[in-house]
């Protein structure tokens, strides 16, 4: 029996031992933040999960992780999905902050953060978006003054999601006014807990919030807690979006999928959407439109698995995740729409007993899948990376 | 199943796109599509010969290399980047595949050989080719192998020696074998909008011919598969080398004072067709991977085909519209691959047909045979 066999059964007996029912199927994940009580059989999964290093499987053991190769991962994962299980532990320190972290703090500031990331004792958020700079991020005005032991921090955060519940924020501030706008940014950390810290959800056309304004006023982060060089946090920043937008294209090992990505194609269409394909009275049009949205997923798949070979151990995204960023988004946002447009007039619903649960949770999905070509880089931002990185187009 | 290219696959494309870009470059493409037969005895020649290609896919037993569809993708893949000008896929990819699926052994024995070694020329004679369903509609053989009708498209025709023939009989399609020169056959070569890939109209007034064999639904789906596997991986290569040549013509083409690449809304294009491309690319290959294998998805040609289809053409509209004027006129060799993208996109069935196609196969569709049984 080769080492992966023998891992993939003493995985599976020990999944079989310890990962508890409320975390099969739908539900709720744990994000590790302490503000919030999880339901006992999440919080017990991310506990045992955590121990073995599992919450962050590829992480070096010294800092909690379960120091398991790429394959490894995969083999964890395809069990875990096998069973039905969610991932123990999803949140930006995990998929964004930690991997980053990883490649540029100090060893003290590893020693420090990761392991509380790792053993789900905190939930980070991201201080990057600013009224003013949102495409344009390497334009921000948020301003840290140097006050010796710590910096005091002055501006306003948006687009923080789930800033109300986060521990900690991982924040672009500018540290030098009169350098040129990519030169004078820092990457810090601070606690959201402190009085210079206000944070004030944003209501979204979905009827949710899961973004926050977050205002800064003299709120303070630790000398300590500067992660890279001062005035050289855009590197720094950069990198971890590129973590981001490969976790929002589905590459990174973290993101345990509800399904097994398997060579094979799935086309079987989901229970919401069979009612509606398999009804004689859809068009040809809309049908063609099902299918070929359906043969771009299947597409998406593969392409994803061959970048995935490709990379094969250790090696992180590169430019090509905006690649996945900017069609995994469309696919997003086109499943939605031929979703309500299946529907017909059943996709109206906001509220009321004309309309099923599966219907409102389609139309509530349709609106806040607008959000998805926005968010972590626009579509145009990411076709203007593409043209220049990949195509090497001029400027 | 395989995901990705072994080294000896890449190093064998290594061999067969070296031998294109000698043999196969615009002026010879020119040079070729102006003239009658379309195509290079020499090249040819050398083709079938010291590269071996004409027996890529067809197995040792009848004088071919016996790889299989990978392989065959691969050199398709480099004979659409170069446009080969040829009877290539008539031979060997059309009457190769049909003959694999449906001749006799004593007539695969008798054939495949010559094809292999490109001794003679055999194309596939069907009546419609857009879709598999249509196939025997026209053409029609009787008991004593008689053959009568129409085929309006018929590729490479006219320099064929050998026609293998698909005509419906009283049990189900038959193939024929019919020599190029029996009496009563006629084979007018057709002017195409397609100058690169030759095509005649093939009548049949009363022609005996021989019964070698038949194609039933399955053999015939899977014969129309392996063309479209061949065809899609053609239609990719082409498309790689309209975009790869317009991302390079925008960064060169000065306007305003500044490279056209530079100006976003040629950007986007540009990053939205590699994206079309790579993913377009993935189902394709993906597609030669499962008929290798017999395994995956029976609606993965399908796939490779609609998505090849409209991505080749969106290449080439891309090609034609970024180049601006000099994009339309006949001096630059845009047109030469819009043309062939068209004609690639319709031959075998265009996208929409094949889209309907999975469908049926994956059974989203709503049956339209849901009746009882007789």
């Amino acid at each position: 029996m080769s080492d992966l066999s023998a891992f993939r059964e003493e995985t599976r007996a020990w999944l079989v031992e310890n990962c508890p029912e409320g975390v099969k199927g739908e539900g709720v994940v744990h994000t590790g933040s302490t503000k919030v009580t999880f339901p006992p059989d999440v919080q017990l999964w991310m506990e045992r999960m955590a121990e073995r290093g599992w919450t962050v499987p590829t992480w070096p053991k010294e800092y909690g992780g379960g120091g398991l190769s790429v394959e490894e991962t995969r083999v964890l994962f395809d069990e875990m999905n096998a069973m039905g299980a969610r991932p123990p532990l999803v949140n930006m320190g995990t998929r964004m902050f930690g991997p980053t972290l990883l490649e540029y703090g100090t060893e003290e500031q590893k020693q420090r953060h990761l392991t509380v990331i790792a053993q789900g004792g905190a939930a980070w958020c991201q201080g990057y978006s600013e009224p003013g700079a949102g495409s344009d991020l390497a334009s921000l005005r948020c301003r840290a003054e140097d006050k010796g032991d710590f910096f005091l921090i002055n501006g306003q955060k948006i687009w923080t999601s789930g800033a109300q519940y986060a521990d900690w924020m991982f924040c672009l501030v500018r540290t030098d006014f009169d350098a040129s706008k990519h030169s004078g940014i820092s990457f810090v950390l601070l606690p959201m807990d402190q009085e210079g810290v206000t944070v004030k959800p944003i209501s979204l056309i979905s009827g949710n919030s899961p973004f926050c304004e977050t205002f800064l006023d003299d709120a303070i982060a630790e000398k300590r807690d500067l992660v890279g060089t001062l005035n050289e946090g855009w590197t720094v920043g950069k990198r971890l979006l590129q973590h981001e937008r490969s976790g929002q294209g589905g590459l990174s090992p973290t993101a345990a999928r509800p399904k097994p990505v398997g060579v094979t194609i799935d086309l079987e269409v989901d229970d919401v959407l069979k009612d509606y394909v398999n009804d004689p009275s859809i068009t040809p049009a809309l049908r063609d439109e099902v299918i070929d949205w359906k043969m771009r997923s299947a597409a998406f798949r593969l392409t994803q698995k061959r970048a995935g070979e490709q990379a094969r151990d250790g090696k992180t995204p590169a430019d090509t995740t905006s690649v996945f960023k900017l069609y995994g988004s469309t696919l997003a946002r086109d499943r939605q729409e031929i979703v309500v447009r299946l529907m017909g007039t059943q996709g109206l619903g906001w509220e009321g007993d004309s309309f099923s649960k599966d219907e409102i949770g389609a139309a509530r999905s349709w609106l806040s899948s607008k959000a998805v070509t926005i968010y972590g880089g626009t579509n145009e931002v990411q076709a203007n990376i593409i043209a220049k990185r990949v195509l090497g187009l001029p400027d | 199943m395989q995901i990705e290219y072994t080294e000896d696959q890449e190093q064998f494309r290594e061999v067969v796109s070296r031998f294109l870009q000698a043999k196969s470059t615009p002026i010879d493409v020119r040079r070729l599509m102006a003239s009658n037969e379309g195509y290079d005895q020499a090249v040819w020649q050398q083709l079938c010969g010291e590269v071996g290609l004409a027996g890529t896919h067809i197995p040792e037993e009848y004088g071919g290399f016996g790889f299989g569809p990978i392989e065959l993708g691969i050199v398709s893949e480099e004979m659409g980047r170069h446009l080969y000008c040829g009877p290539f896929f008539a031979s060997s990819v059309m009457a190769g595949y049909a003959l694999l699926n449906g001749a006799t052994e004593a007539i695969k024995s008798a054939i495949l050989p010559d094809i292999a070694s490109g001794d003679r020329i055999a194309t596939l004679v069907l009546d419609n080719l857009n879709n598999p369903e249509k196939v025997g509609s026209v053409l029609k053989a009787n008991d004593e192998h008689v053959v009568s009708g129409t085929a309006p498209i018929v590729v490479d025709a006219h320099i064929a020696d050998l026609l293998i023939v698909a005509a419906s009989t009283s049990d189900g399609l038959g193939l024929y074998l019919v020599n190029a020169d029996a009496d009563g056959i006629s084979i007018k070569p057709e002017e195409a909008l397609d100058p690169t890939r030759k095509i005649s109209r093939v009548s049949f007034d009363g022609v005996s011919s021989e019964r070698i064999g038949g194609l039933n639904e399955e053999s015939l789906n899977l014969t129309w598969d392996q063309i479209c596997n061949a065809l899609a991986h053609e239609m990719i290569g082409g498309a790689q080398h309209l975009f790869e040549s317009t991302v390079e013509y925008t960064k060169v083409r000065v306007q305003f004072g500044r490279p056209i690449g530079s100006f976003q809304a040629l950007k986007h294009r540009c990053a939205d067709l590699l994206m079309e491309l790579e993913f377009a690319k993935a189902a394709t290959h993906h597609a030669a991977f499962c008929l290798a294998t017999s395994e995956g998805e029976p609606f993965a040609a399908s796939m490779a085909k609609a998505m090849a289809s409209d991505t080749y053409m969106e290449a080439a509209r891309a090609g034609v519209q970024l180049r601006g004027g000099i994009g339309f006129t006949w001096e630059e060799d845009t047109h030469l691959w819009y043309k062939r993208a068209k004609s690639s996109e319709v031959f075998m069935g265009s996208a929409h047909m094949h889209r309907e196609r999975m469908m049926k196969m994956i059974e989203i569709a709503p049956s339209h045979n849901t009746g009882e049984q007789p």
